[in-house]
């Protein structure tokens, strides 16, 4: 398959028109039927595959970045009584396995990203359906925090997954339908199981949109909610903004090579290296300094060439199953950016953003589906928000040799903003059992710990000293990629995220419990399976037992 | 002229027309209504509502003169068209079900000889109430596009015509409203009250398909939407009479009976014009047919170009899986599934559809099931080269040289493969620009609706007949052309 690339801007977009007036940005859905991401397929009516979510979630980040000013996000259809029809049919038919949850996954990332435009930033966003609004189609505007919806008599919002495709929605429609807009369980059942959706005044009555309007007023009704929300967002900004220009990466079969991260695959091994270089000593400890810098600010540019390095590996190279993970660097040039971004975040909004960014960052990592293993060696910088990278892995090993010292260490990053999609920092997830543990490590705050005091404070999983390292991480590696792939994938995502459920650990603990398994079943894909014939002139076949 | 709209009117005869359909002896049907409890309660509420969408909705005027109509009474073959003098109010929209067919099995797809159902199957409960509400949708639609035509007839034989039309849609929407009603519990009654809720052009709630939104302004409108768009009627109205669904197709089956005359109304009234237009070019000496106040036959075409092509719309996209789901289960067969076809499965099968290529219209072979709205297409597009044909052999008698022709199915359309592409009328690809600078070559111009409305004058005498039309070569049920088929309301004389 032909390389996918993640990196666009909005004068290439295909499929998506960005305009903006005054505070308010518009998004416009406007998919080139003939201009699919892979051949086979057609993008009839609004429906999209992963080369129109490529689009959308730069869109997102841009406005992040480059339009501070905006302060409220309408989300439309630039065509005529269609708003959109979900994701392609006939694309997910032509997808591989793999193919089809990373694509999921991917488009969840997306949905909740739009999702933290208002929670985190006070940017209100607000759907206009002026038509059809099926499948993926009214999952993008579930991702929204206003829907509303034309009432012409044939718009109508549905999830017809499970009636027509015998699979579930795959983007959160069921988990945001009960627990966003906390929509009535009984209704969400009879809602979910009829294909046509639900029109007009009932579909406001369940709560499935926030205002239901005749055709007449709707672009009225559309520009009120907007001036309303511009009015109560609580975004202040400014004017300056941040221009995201392309990472320029060069890809091949093996490597992907950006200027801080360096990926290099062992494919016989099936595993992968991931080296990321840390800042060097002259990074700007100031706000304004770091907008000089913007686009080469380290911490800005070092994750954001994760956050392209992570998806290349998802998508591009998807039979590598353990990624090792290294750092490079001076560990207190790390934690110098740290305490500047911890000390500048109020005062200017880009500081603030790459903080976050941050954390949407390690949350890929967190639900990317290989095993990961941080290798703590000499002239690494596993400190503060680098300590991250080991603390989202499934295990680290830590030399420990006393004439090549190591050390991890911790920053005011790690017991702050950079949470997993349930809420915890890492530390709280990895200290479950032991919530003192986390007070008394943030008594250790800037201190180079060594490997036994790592050990001992349960900072990393292994310290091999130098006699025993080539072997272990040799056997580590080598028992880790004789296990099964499938059961490994289900043996981390259960195991990353102890603790309590929030609505993103759901949406990704169902897609890969629940439709990740109804995916591969018979009644789905199976060759009288309804997804494989859909749009085909046979009718499924189903095998009425149930599990 | 008397003024019928309930909002205008004083209360007198809108109490009186009211009162006279609370008796369900007074609906003829042969589904047992005297009886069935459950259809009494539902229709209690439905059946003044369609009252009053008929006067507020329905024609405009006339309802309180008398009119020679056709009125199905029962389903036999000598009651189902019984003709006399009849106030359009107090017109008998009855509810008739073709005869069972003893043991009846399902002809087609997945489900062939399972017998037919005789009730809603519930995995097909939404695809059937789609169908049947789709269908429904259009029935009281074409009354409201028409509801003016009234005041502009060229003659009484016309006029009556166009209500024969309309009251027999009107029963249509009354068969449709009894499917529901019967069928589909309470979500069926919503679907039946909002059949009289959506309107035609309605800009909030319009119906659901395009083509029944289109004004008909005057009456070259009237015929050709009566020769093509009622067309596409009868060619879903075959579709659906074979369904699994028993009643559906039964009550499909006697419609079909009803919409033989509207396609009629529409082959005789466009061949009429045409006549008549042959008849002004003999006599011009340039022959000029607008000079002597007739319309001219390239306007015809023209007329004609734009009812073809919004009528092939309703076929739905060229290639469509909805289509092919609704063979397999056996809710909706080709037309004349049963008469025609031999293999009734299909999955082997395939279809050569018209598809856009590279500056030329090319072809693309799918599997037959996913092709089955262009198959129904084709032979709908049989069945008015046929009507076309019998146009030119009258102009061909005048010894006119012209020749009337359906456009290619590529020009002027808005839905499926086609849609919004600059195709001309003989197939070819030019350029949208070049397109759309000589759209008035190929589709009716203000101008030429501007001129058509210009020769729409009431002729409402005994006899007479407007000058832009051949008067028809009989009347109704033997009566002469100049016969009284809308005698007009007492008091006004
Ligand atoms: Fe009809
Ligand atoms: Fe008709």
């Amino acid at each position: 398959m032909e390389r996918i690339l993640f990196e666009t801007d909005p004068d290439r977009y295909k499929h998506w028109k960005l305009e903006f007036d005054g505070a308010t940005a518009i998004l416009q859905m406007d998919v080139q039927e003939d201009q699919p991401l892979h051949d086979g397929y057609v993008l009839k009516l609004n429906s999209y595959d992963l080369g129109v979510d490529i689009e959308l979630a730069d869109a997102i980040q841009r406005l992040r970045f480059e339009h501070p000013e905006v302060k409220t996000l309408l989300v439309r259809s630039a065509k005529d009584r269609i708003f959109c029809s979900g994701a392609n049919i006939f694309m997910l038919g032509l997808s591989n396995h793999g193919f089809k949850v990373n694509f999921c996954k991917y488009t969840n990332e997306t949905r909740l990203y739009l999702e933290d435009l208002v929670e985190e930033i006070g940017v209100h966003t607000v759907c206009a359906v002026n038509g059809v609004c099926a499948g993926g189609g009214y999952e993008l505007a579930l991702a929204c925090e206003k829907i509303l919806l034309v009432d012409d008599g044939n718009a109508a919002v549905s999830l017809p997954e499970t009636p027509l495709l015998a699979v579930l929605p795959g983007t959160g429609g069921l988990t945001r339908v009960v627990d966003k807009r906390k929509v009535r369980r009984d209704l969400a059942d009879v809602f979910s199981t009829v294909a046509e959706g639900i029109r007009g005044a009932r579909a406001a009555k369940w709560n499935l949109v926030d205002g239901v309007y005749p055709r007449s007023q709707f672009e009225d009704r559309v520009s009120d909610q907007l001036q309303r929300l511009n009015e109560s967002s609580s975004r202040n900004d400014g004017n300056d903004p941040i221009r995201l220009e392309p990472l320029g990466g060069t890809y091949t079969d093996t490597t992907i090579e950006h200027r801080f991260v360096r990926v290099e695959i062992q494919p016989e091994e099936r595993t992968a290296t991931l080296v990321l270089q840390g800042p060097g000593s002259d990074e700007p400890t100031d706000a304004a300094g770091m907008r000089a810098k913007s686009q080469d600010l380290w911490a800005f540019r070092a994750f954001r060439e994760l956050d392209d390095a992570l998806l290349h590996l998802r998508f591009n190279h998807p039979t590598v199953g353990l990624l090792l993970l290294k750092t490079e660097g001076d560990p207190e040039a790390v934690l110098r950016v740290d305490a500047a971004l911890v000390a500048e975040r109020d005062k200017d909004f880009f500081v603030r953003e790459i903080v976050l960014y941050m954390r949407r960052v390690l949350q890929r990592l967190d639900i990317t589906a290989r095993s990961l293993f941080a290798i703590l060696e000499p002239g690494s910088c596993f400190h503060g928000s680098l300590l991250e990278l080991a603390l989202a892995s499934d295990r680290s090993y830590m030399l420990d040799d006393p004439d090549n010292v190591v050390t991890v260490g911790l920053s005011e990053l790690n017991f702050d903003v950079l949470k997993t999609h349930q809420g915890l920092t890492r530390l709280e997830t990895r200290f479950y059992g032991e919530p003192n543990q986390v007070e008394e490590l943030r008594g250790r705050i800037g201190e180079a710990l060594e490997p036994e005091d790592a050990d001992e404070l349960g900072l990393v999983t292994f310290i091999p000293d130098d006699i025993d390292w080539e072997d272990e991480i040799r056997i580590a590696v080598e028992e880790r990629v004789s296990l099964s792939p499938d059961a490994l994938t289900g043996m981390e995502a259960n195991l990353r995220l102890p603790g309590p459920e929030t609505m993103a650990t759901k949406i990704f603990g169902r897609l890969s419990a629940w439709q990740n398994w109804i995916f591969t079943r018979p009644n789905s894909t199976g060759e009288s399976g309804a997804l494989t014939l859909y749009g085909k002139p046979a009718r499924a076949e189903f095998d009425w037992r149930r599990t | 002229m008397p003024d019928c709209n309930p909002s205008s009117r004083s209360g007198r005869s809108w109490r009186r027309i009211v009162s006279t359909i609370d008796h369900y002896d007074k609906i003829p049907n042969n589904v047992n209504l005297q009886r069935d409890r459950k259809l009494q309660r539902a229709l209690e509420k439905w059946q003044p509502n369609f009252l009053k969408w008929w006067m507020t909705m329905g024609p405009e005027g006339f309802q309180l003169d008398d009119i020679y109509l056709r009125t199905a009474i029962s389903a036999d073959s000598d009651g189902w068209a019984h003709f006399d003098y009849v106030r359009m109010p107090d017109y008998r929209w009855g509810i008739f079900l073709a005869d069972p067919v003893e043991g009846r099995t399902i002809g087609f797809g997945d489900v062939s000889d399972v017998p037919a159902w005789q009730q809603v199957p519930g995995e097909h409960r939404n695809a059937l109430k789609r169908l049947i509400v789709t269908q429904g949708d259009t029935e009281p639609a074409s009354v409201e596009q028409q509801r003016l035509l009234g005041q502009t007839c060229p003659s009484l034989y016309d006029l009556r015509n166009l209500f024969q039309v309309n009251v027999e849609e009107g029963r249509h929407l009354w068969a449709m409203v009894y499917l529901l009603h019967n069928y589909f519990g309470r979500d069926g009654r919503e679907e039946a009250e909002a059949l009289l809720y959506r309107n035609s052009g309605d800009v909030d709630h319009p119906r659901i398909l395009s083509a029944f939104n289109e004004p008909i302004s005057d009456w070259l409108h009237f015929y050709m939407f009566t020769f093509f768009t009622d067309r596409d009627g009868k060619f879903q109205l075959l579709s659906l009479a074979e369904s699994g669904f028993d009643p559906l197709a039964r009550t499909c089956r006697f419609m079909l009976t009803e919409e033989a005359h509207h396609m009629f109304v529409g082959e005789t009234g466009v061949l009429r014009v045409v006549q008549r237009a042959c008849e002004l070019m003999k006599e011009h000496k340039n022959e000029d047919v607008r000079a002597l106040g007739g319309i001219d036959l390239p306007l015809v075409q023209r007329y004609l170009n734009f009812w073809y092509s919004t009528s092939l719309d309703l076929f739905g996209g060229e290639v469509s899986s909805n289509a092919a789901q609704y063979f397999g289960a056996g809710l909706k067969g080709r037309a004349y599934e049963q008469k025609k076809y031999e293999d009734h499965v299909i999955l082997e099968d395939t279809y050569v559809v018209p598809t856009p290529g590279t500056d030329m219209v090319s072809e693309d072979t799918v599997p037959m099931r996913n092709a089955l709205n262009t198959v129904l297409r084709d032979s709908y597009t049989e069945d008015c080269q046929r009507g076309v044909d019998k146009w030119n052999r009258a102009i061909e008698k005048e010894g006119i040289n012209f020749t009337l022709s359906l456009p290619h199915v590529g020009f002027n359309r808005r839905i499926g493969v086609f849609s919004d592409q600059p195709i001309t009328p003989d197939g070819q690809y030019i350029s949208q620009e070049d397109w759309d600078s000589r759209r008035a070559d190929w589709l009716p111009s203000d101008e030429d609706q501007q001129y058509v409305a210009s020769l729409m004058t009431t002729v409402m005498e005994r006899g007479k007949i407007a000058n832009w039309i051949a008067p028809p070569s009989k009347g109704i049920k033997g009566k002469p052309f100049d016969f009284e088929y809308v005698r007009k309301y007492a008091e006004e004389k």
